[in-house]
């Protein structure tokens, strides 16, 4: 069902590309990065299975998606460091992987899990990459951007993982580029080594940088992003900000009673509400209209069990990315797999 | 037992090692030394016996030497210096009319106190020189021998040991560390990482070989002052010694970078690394004479790219031989262009 809805959005926005061709070459600045039916496949596996978006000037855009989505397979594509099989990628008006070179000089890009030169410091390593892109910079001034001046003198195999990503991120900064690519920034990073990294990114953002990242940290693509994009399977399956993610693909709002699984299931079988419990002892029924409201408080009444405190509340990026994605990612990124009833409803719509 | 690859080749590679030493001393049994011989006892008055041919017919029949006569014009020494050799034994004139006389008279042996192929040669002599005087005079010294070397004033082993060395270091160090290198790099993504600047992977991969020919270079003075002023030693020093420097350390630096190229693993690379490096460094005449080694040894080691540069490296410090150091330098010139351009295509810096 929620696939349904995703593949007439990539149709729409498909058909929008197609029928109006001239409108987006008549633009006065084309968008950094322009994706069309990207395809990449590993044999029989479609990593990447025709995704189209743009990214604009100066916005953070975010790949949300679980681990093996084809996230990094397409900012890799995008970043020149892999083949696409099939559709258009233009990079800063470049193709990625014929143009690497150039593209190169450009933009500036952190790879997932960034490593270096153990015996290197962030200073020598600054510097070495200045000498590589022949130009000259303030390694300090760079250091003092991703809030790594304490640590210049320390080796990068002496560094913290939240200080190597800090190092990864100046790095990607020497060229001055304005076009930054942020593969998974803040995996494996402890909770307030990952803020840093967000206040990293938003001075960047501030200073006018277009950032595409990706993520399995929902909070991190709330956190950062202007514009996210929802993969799953290769696909894009939502795209657009958090509020209009939310209002595409999210009921309206959602009704929560504090209360038993036992509350739960009497619930359901005595409405037709679309009604989850989260085992904490939260029951959690999804409201399109006023009257489901009552519909709820009313069975749970009938049931002569006990209930507690309720409350409403609009669906949050995690609700609609949970169905979208039918599934929790866990702390590694990993689907948990508690839901899994997705796997036949899926393969149907591949 | 997920590196199978790695366990199998960590387990063949002993076997190896093995089979090379043996087959190196065994060489002695089976193989036979090549000492050049020049009778120069050409004309033997009427109704002496020629004890030449017959001392000549002896040292061959011993199935130890392979003696390769020279003609009694040629300038001896320049002839040992020409086909790189240190192993001679002149027979000089009037032999057979001293030997009938009962005067004494000396064979001469060249050769290098360094190289094992001088004792043999030496004791094949002694042997063949005391059936001589046995035979006929009771054991009375009528033949004696003289020793001589080819090429210097006081040859000392370390004369002959620092090509060797030279060469060992030439493969050793650059082959080595770019096997791990390259596949180091390749597992923590560093190639990836530099793949994004503009660095290409030519000039990176020619960053490494420069790097390594200042190496080689550093440590070929290093060794040759060494050699000098520690042991005095006596070898020659010109300016046909750069092209082996510099193609050596090129070859065996593109070597090493295909080896972790195309291995999957760092474990891989290294077991296969010291596969192809052993051997080589045994059998290219590095610590041992080539002569030594059985015949099909021998030819073996002509497919080796660390033979031509330890010949090369002998052809010009020690037998001042440029002819032949010529066609060295040609053979490693084109094997040093073939493995640093396989190297430099099929390295990648990023994925397909």
């Amino acid at each position: 069902m929620s696939l349904g809805i995703a593949q007439k959005y990539i149709y729409i926005t498909l058909r929008i590309r197609k029928t109006h061709p001239t409108q987006l070459g008549a633009m006065k600045r084309m968008n950094p990065i322009e994706v069309s039916s990207l395809k990449k496949y590993y044999g029989e596996i479609k990593a990447v299975d025709g995704i189209s978006f743009t990214v604009k000037q100066g916005e953070v855009f975010g790949l949300l998606g679980p681990n093996g989505a084809g996230k990094t397979t397409t900012i890799e594509i995008l970043e020149g460091l892999r083949k696409r099989e099939g559709g258009e990628v233009k990079v800063l008006g470049l193709d990625p992987w014929g143009n690497g070179y150039e593209l190169h000089k450009k933009v500036g890009v952190m790879a997932q899990g960034f490593t270096f030169f153990e015996e290197a410091n962030p200073r020598e390593a600054i510097n070495y990459y200045a000498d590589l892109f022949n130009v000259k910079v303030e390694p300090d001034e760079i250091l003092r951007d991703v809030l790594l001046e304490d640590s210049v003198k320390n080796l990068f195999k002496n560094l913290s993982g939240g200080q190597k990503q800090k190092m990864g991120l100046a790095l990607s900064l020497v060229n001055s580029p304005e076009l930054l690519f942020l593969d998974e920034p803040t995996t494996g990073l402890d909770p307030s080594a990952r803020r840093a990294i967000w206040d990293v990114i938003r001075g960047l953002k501030a200073k006018g940088k277009t950032i595409i990242l990706t993520t399995h940290y929902l909070e991190e693509a709330e956190q950062l992003s202007d514009r996210v994009a929802i993969m799953d399977h290769g696909q894009i399956v939502a795209t657009g900000t958090a509020d209009e993610i939310i209002q595409k693909h999210g009921s309206a709002e959602r009704l929560e009673i504090h209360g038993t699984e036992e509350l739960a299931n009497y619930i359901k079988a005595n409405t037709e509400l679309k009604v989850d419990y989260d085992g904490k002892g939260i029951i959690s029924v999804a409201i399109s209209q006023k009257i489901d409201a009552l519909a709820a408080l009313a069975a749970a009444e009938q049931s002569r069990l006990d209930w507690g405190e309720i409350r409403t509340r609009r669906e949050s990026l995690e609700d609609v990315f949970v169905k979208l994605v039918s599934g929790r990612i866990d702390e590694h990124g990993e689907i948990k797999t508690e839901q899994k009833n997705r796997t036949t409803s899926d393969q149907g719509g591949r | 037992m997920r590196n199978v690859a790695g366990l199998f080749f960590g387990l063949i590679f002993p076997v190896i090692l093995i089979l090379i030493f043996g087959a190196i001393f065994s060489g002695n049994n089976t193989g036979e030394v090549t000492v050049y011989l020049q009778n120069q006892d050409i004309s033997v008055p009427a109704p002496f016996v020629d004890i030449s041919g017959n001392f000549t017919e002896a040292l061959n029949s011993t199935s130890i030497l392979n003696v390769q006569s020279v003609d009694a014009s040629e300038n001896f020494t320049q002839y040992l210096k020409d086909h790189s050799s240190s192993d001679g034994i002149i027979i000089p004139a009037n032999f057979s009319l001293n030997y009938a006389m009962q005067q004494p008279i000396n064979v001469t042996v060249y050769g290098n106190p360094a190289q094992s192929t001088n004792g043999i040669i030496l004791g094949t002599v002694n042997g063949i020189t005391n059936f001589f005087n046995l035979q006929r005079y009771g054991g009375s010294h009528i033949i004696g021998i003289d020793t001589a070397t080819v090429g210097y004033e006081s040859p000392k082993y370390v004369d002959f040991l620092i090509p060797g060395l030279i060469g060992f270091s030439i493969l050793v160090s650059p082959m080595f560390s770019m096997v791990n290198i390259s596949a180091e790099y390749k597992k923590n993504k560093l190639f990836k990482q530099l793949s994004l600047t503009p660095l290409t992977k030519f000039e990176w991969l020619a960053s490494k070989v420069l790097f390594y020919i200042v190496l080689s270079i550093i440590s070929f003075l290093l060794m040759v002052a060494v050699g000098i002023f520690v042991f005095g030693a006596n070898i020659t020093l010109t300016v046909w010694l750069i092209p082996f420097l510099i193609l050596g350390p090129m070859m065996f630096c593109s070597l090493g970078m295909l080896v972790g190229t195309i291995t999957k693993s760092v474990e891989t690379a290294s077991v296969i690394g010291n596969i192809i490096t052993f051997p080589m460094m045994f059998l290219s005449g590095t610590f041992f004479p080539l002569s030594i080694m059985p015949q099909y040894l021998q030819s073996a080691a002509h497919v080796l790219p660390l033979f031509y540069i330890v010949e090369g490296l002998n052809n010009v410090m020690v037998y001042g031989n440029i002819g032949a150091a010529l066609i060295d330098i040609a053979v490693t010139l084109v094997i040093a262009l073939v493995i640093f351009v396989a190297a430099a295509k099929l390295f990648k810096w990023r994925e397909d």
